[in-house]
């Protein structure tokens, strides 16, 4: 059995990560509320965006000379697929979740024959994918410098995407990220951005007529490539809410783990403690008995 | 009976600015400024760099945008934009800062003519800004 003093010194060193985990969580609970927010405000952007080119494509005239960011190049060999994780780790599953999805996608791929290609957005993506998919990987982007999420480096992402696209480099797009739903459940995304799905009962509410200045064909060239950078932009403000919120909830049970730990060692300790008095008295005593 | 519509201008990050009573907006399309008043036709456009400018009520806003997006329908005008900011209190040195900019994307020759023209357009808004 452990003696008394590194069971002191256990307990004290539970106590101190317990110490860390609290503050880690309440850190993060602060920074969830502040993404949170920021979520929400970027969601009426995305939502009009998404619904301007509904009524554009749905009120498209010539569907062959459509620009190719919205119907596809017409092939579906090359999938590009940008997975976006977080910077940091001690988050629970969020990293791994993601990634989880992507692999099963990637199988997927593989199994169909088509060439896979990988850009990674945060540096924890990169770290668990290179290991498998290194010869896949063809960028690799990380904004540990940036505090949140904003609109300049979905934009950056995006641009990125968009040249490769406009250089023939892949086919289909999608990209990964983690949808937050509450503190507890996130859920993982896959998002076909290129050529643009649309679900159906979407196409069916926009029936309507619009006017256009300029036409139909100079504006989705215009817009197109913006909503890429809109749809990258949403899945990063889902991100970074879903990181702390997924953060708060893992150090949560790790204090209360810690918790528990401290209590078990303690009684033990106390035990141990107790025996070792017992012992003491019982070789007193015999001793004097001796006598 | 009124005059008036809706009017939201959304950015990446956040709902800038939601009006009710709007009588009037002059933006500046791709193709030209454009008043828009009520029951104006269901439109799409997009914008170069200008100058927003809103009347509602007895009050007037003017707003530069560097681009983005006017959808109205059922009498809201939606206004889709990157890079928006209030007239009335920007910070000088901010604007000289984008003139810079522009002016050095504006001596690259890889610009087609398209982007050169909305940058040049871009460089004399900021200008005129500027000085007043």
């Amino acid at each position: 059995m452990a003696s008394l003093d590194d069971l002191k010194k256990r307990i004290s060193s539970v106590k101190s990560t317990q110490k860390i985990t609290k503050a880690m969580k309440m850190v993060a609970a602060a920074k969830l509320r502040r993404a949170q927010e920021s979520a929400e405000r970027g969601r009426p952007y995305s939502e009009k965006m998404n619904n301007v080119i509904l009524n554009l494509s749905s009120g498209l005239s010539d569907k062959e000379n459509a620009p190719k960011l919205l119907t596809g190049t017409g092939e579906d060999k090359i999938h590009l697929c940008v997975v976006m994780t977080a910077d940091r780790g001690l988050c629970g599953g969020f990293n791994s979740n993601i990634i989880k999805k992507a692999k099963t996608y990637f199988k997927k791929l593989f199994d169909s024959g088509k060439t896979l290609k990988i850009i990674t957005v945060g540096s924890k993506g990169y770290d668990q994918l290179k290991r498998v998919y290194k010869d896949n990987i063809i960028e690799n982007i990380s904004f540990k410098e940036s505090k949140n999420a904003n609109y300049f480096d979905a934009d950056k992402v995006g641009k990125i995407i968009i040249n490769k696209f406009e250089n023939k480099e892949f086919d289909v797009c999608t990209i990964f990220y983690n949808q937050f739903k509450n503190v507890i459940t996130q859920i993982p995304q896959e998002q076909q951005i290129i050529p643009l799905k649309m679900t159906e009962d979407e196409t069916k509410q926009s029936e309507e007529s619009y006017e256009f200045e300029p036409d139909e064909d100079e504006i989705l060239g215009n817009l197109l490539p913006k909503n890429i950078s809109t749809q990258i932009f949403k899945a990063m403000l889902e991100n970074s809410a879903s990181e702390q919120g997924s953060r708060m909830s893992a150090m949560d049970n790790a204090t209360r783990n810690a918790g528990e730990m401290v209590d078990k060692l303690t009684i033990q300790y106390n035990r141990s403690r107790q025996a070792a008095i017992t012992k003491e008295l019982i070789e007193i005593i015999s001793g004097a008995e001796s006598l | 009976m009124s005059e008036n519509f809706n009017l939201e201008i959304v950015s990446p990050e956040k709902s800038f600015l939601k009006k009710d009573n709007v009588k009037e907006v002059v933006v500046p399309a791709f193709e030209g400024e454009m008043g828009i008043l009520k029951d104006h036709i269901s439109i799409i456009s997009f914008l170069k760099p200008g100058i927003i400018k809103i009347s509602s009520g007895n009050e007037e806003n003017s707003f530069y945008v560097d681009d983005g997006i006017v959808e109205f329908k059922d009498n809201t005008l939606s206004i889709l934009t990157s890079n928006i900011f209030d007239i009335k209190n920007s910070d000088k040195s901010k604007i000289q800062d984008m003139i810079k900019e522009a002016e050095k994307d504006l001596s690259s020759d890889k610009l087609d003519d398209q982007k050169r023209f909305i940058i040049s357009q871009k460089v004399e808004v900021l200008k005129s800004l500027s000085l007043n």
